[in-house]
């Protein structure tokens, strides 16, 4: 029996919030599993019928959340695990700036998530007990030419994790940041990475440090690396490229 | 979609032992009107409702996984006392404690009540509470005068014992309807002090004749047993009769002659003991534990002694947040109640059982108990034997196995469960001894409450 009988993972039907659910089912928990794409979630629910229940949504609808949030929590039977899986990453051009873009992305992977994990925030404050965990990105760690939106939106992602970690924590509930690298997802097919994580080993990683608060990378090259690459000066930084 | 319940009532409620907790929407409520206003926010929503009042059912009886809990604890009021007739009204929330003390100093003590003084005066009927005197006194619900229910549909009914739903209602732990008002009659007492005998016995033969020698004639019987002795020490503990004192003692029913001492031993402040217990609470040193206090028994023989009517009934009171010791995975109390012919053999099984599967009980306490009238009673001519398990959540499922082995010892000799104590009953056990009782109550539900509004997680554990 998995430390967690009860859970959200929002952003299932693919990658690593798919891994996470799938693993989440195996080790006996009933999982909500919420994404855009219907199809693929009724897909992975069959793969544990009864477990892992499908809620097609996107995170954009905002005004829905709090009254999904009290159906799904009423049909699990309650909740431990909130997991926010969701993220865009369009492909953007070196010499590109394009608002509609960056605002996909800031709606989905900072707005989307803060109307969601503020449900789980709220509940959890008043049950004193859960965990809640962000799937942020060591592009979040510095401002990197490549994805500007991207990097400041698990920037902000990792920023207000953590004050929700300040808040909670002390009252028994775990606020939990991971921080992959390229990991073999959708996100990045467009892209070319050497050697990327498969989703499965991150969602491992990812339920075995849920329920324990803190920041955690997924590698320990990755650690030590941004240990260094977050105290370079700002000036040294911009004539690395990185 | 349904309406939505205020996200900020979320709460996480756990039953007294705290090895059962579930997470649901509070509702305290300081009247009818409250109350019913609740059950319309609750139906709307399409939840649920589960009754909870101080919280001092062992199990899962006042939790409700994703329900409106309705806390009846703020509705409390004393409505009527009369001095003359010993004859007590009060709202849902009052409590055992309220009783005693408006009772007492009119020479008036609450003809049953529980190890402890907290529970809710609804809550203690909707178990149908037993004290040590209950072979002699019987239920508190044999005690009540009239009382006032409120229906699934926001109805309130008075009931008498002169009506068939009164006997159901009783004891039915909230699954018929929400009690919100109580006239009690109270039982005199010239005094507030008992005369108490203690007899140490040697073994579960000694324990039986104990109870047998007092059965007549002591109005209080109660027994420790040591969990953990074996062979011919299997069952030893000490015995206590107790008799209310005829002796006209006034100042002895003062309020403050009854209040606890603050400190144990005149030093330790009663609030931190628990912390001592924690450090003791595993099964070498609880095994010490019992094999000092029955030595101590054994030294000290047989004696008698006087006592206030407080020390004696609210024993469990003495340690303030005394389950703490237990915390974090909590612990069960597993009571069963068997005919006197198949006790002794029943219990030393169990017992036996318990210490084979590494589960020695770190309580054990025994009582003498009469049948009552009540739909779903517990009451059998017989005893009953209460075992407190620490539960490691580890070994939670090894203790769920083990109660339903000692589950069966009990039907096979047609025994009967309390749901106050309950954690561990499966649908069949329930079947099984209620039979024709639990199909009237199905049927009462379904009259009295056709959308299934009242639940718990017992209620769902036993697929009611």
């Amino acid at each position: 029996m998995s430390k967690f009988r009860h859970a959200i993972v929002i952003g299932a039907s693919s990658g690593i919030g798919a891994e996470i659910a799938r693993q989440l089912a195996a080790t006996g928990a009933k999982v909500a599993a919420i994404a855009r794409r219907a199809p693929l979630l009724e897909a992975l629910a069959a793969e544990h019928p009864g477990q892992i229940l499908p809620y097609p949504h996107d995170v954009r609808n905002y005004e829905e959340i709090p009254g999904l949030f009290q159906e799904i929590t009423r049909e699990l039977g309650g909740l431990d695990l909130v997991v926010y899986a969701t993220g865009v990453m369009p492909s953007v051009r070196r010499d590109e700036f394009d608002f509609e873009k960056d605002r996909a992305i800031f709606e989905t992977n900072v707005l989307g998530m803060m109307a969601w994990l503020d449900q789980a925030a709220l509940r959890f404050q008043g049950t004193r007990h859960g965990a809640i965990v962000g799937i942020g990105s060591v592009a979040g760690e510095r401002g990197r030419p490549g994805q500007p939106a991207y990097n400041a939106s698990k920037a902000a992602m990792h920023t207000y994790l953590e004050s929700l970690r300040n808040r909670l924590d002390r009252l028994g509930v775990s606020v939990v940041t991971i921080k992959p690298g390229p990991t073999e997802t959708e996100l990045i097919a467009h892209l070319e990475f050497k050697n990327p994580d498969s989703a499965s080993r991150v969602a491992q990683l990812t339920l075995a440090k849920a329920g324990r608060s803190g920041e955690y990378f997924v590698r320990l090259t990755h650690k030590l690396a941004f240990l260094v690459l977050r105290n370079i000066p700002s000036p040294i930084f911009r004539r690395l490229d990185l | 979609m349904s309406a939505l319940l205020p996200p900020e009532r979320i709460a996480r409620f756990a039953g007294f032992g705290m090895a059962s907790a579930a997470d649901g929407y509070a509702f305290p409520v300081r009247s009818t009107e409250e109350l019913r206003e609740a059950l319309t926010i609750a139906r709307a929503a399409g939840r649920q409702v589960t009754l909870r009042g101080a919280g001092r059912s062992y199990g899962d009886a006042a939790i409700g996984s994703e329900c409106a809990i309705v806390d009846v604890t703020p509705m409390r009021r004393l409505l009527n006392w009369d001095a003359r007739s010993g004859v007590l009204e009060a709202e849902a929330g009052f409590t055992i404690e309220g009783l005693w003390r408006c009772g007492l100093p009119h020479g008036w003590w609450p003809p049953v009540v529980s190890g402890t003084m907290f529970p809710t005066l609804a809550g203690a009927l909707a178990m149908n509470i037993h004290g040590k005197n209950n072979f002699k006194a019987g239920t508190l619900g044999e005690h009540v005068l009239e009382l006032e229910l409120m229906m699934a549909s926001g109805e309130l009914r008075v009931l008498t014992p002169e009506d068939p739903l009164f006997f159901a209602a009783i004891g039915s732990a909230g699954l018929l309807g929400a009690i919100t008002r109580v006239k009690l009659q109270m039982r005199p007492v010239a005094s507030g002090m008992l005369r108490v005998r203690a007899v140490a016995s040697g073994d579960w033969g000694a324990q039986f004749a104990a109870f047998e020698r007092f059965e007549g004639e002591a109005d209080y019987a109660v027994s420790w047993v040591d969990g953990f002795a074996v062979g011919a020490a299997a069952g030893r503990g000490l015995f206590h009769a107790a008799w209310y004192d005829e002796r006209p003692d006034p100042d002895s029913l003062r309020l403050e002659r009854q209040d606890l001492p603050p400190r144990v031993l005149g030093l330790v402040p009663k609030s931190q003991v628990w912390r001592a217990l924690r450090v003791l609470n595993r099964p070498g040193a609880m095994r010490a534990v019992n094999a000092a206090k029955a030595w101590a028994a054994r030294r000290q023989g047989e004696f008698e002694h006087p006592q206030s009517l407080v020390a004696f009934s609210f024993l469990l009171d003495y340690v303030p947040n005394w389950r703490n010791a237990y915390r974090p995975g909590g612990f069960i109390q597993y009571q069963s109640f068997v005919p006197k012919a198949d006790a002794r053999r029943v219990f030393a099984r169990q017992v036996a059982l318990a210490q084979e599967a590494g589960e020695a009980p770190f309580l054990a306490v025994l009582k003498r108990h009469r049948p009552d009238p009540f739909l779903l009673s517990h009451g059998v001519d017989g005893y009953s034997l209460a075992l407190d398990f620490k539960v490691v959540p580890a070994r939670w499922e090894a203790l769920r196995a083990l109660s339903h082995r000692l589950n069966d010892l009990v039907l096979e000799a047609g025994g009967r469960f309390y749901f106050a104590k309950d954690s561990t009953l499966r649908p069949q056990d329930a079947q099984a001894y209620l039979g024709a009782s639990l199909d009237r109550f199905r049927e009462l539900r379904a009259e009295l409450d056709p959308g299934g509004l009242w639940t718990s997680d017992l209620a769902r554990r036993l697929a009611w």
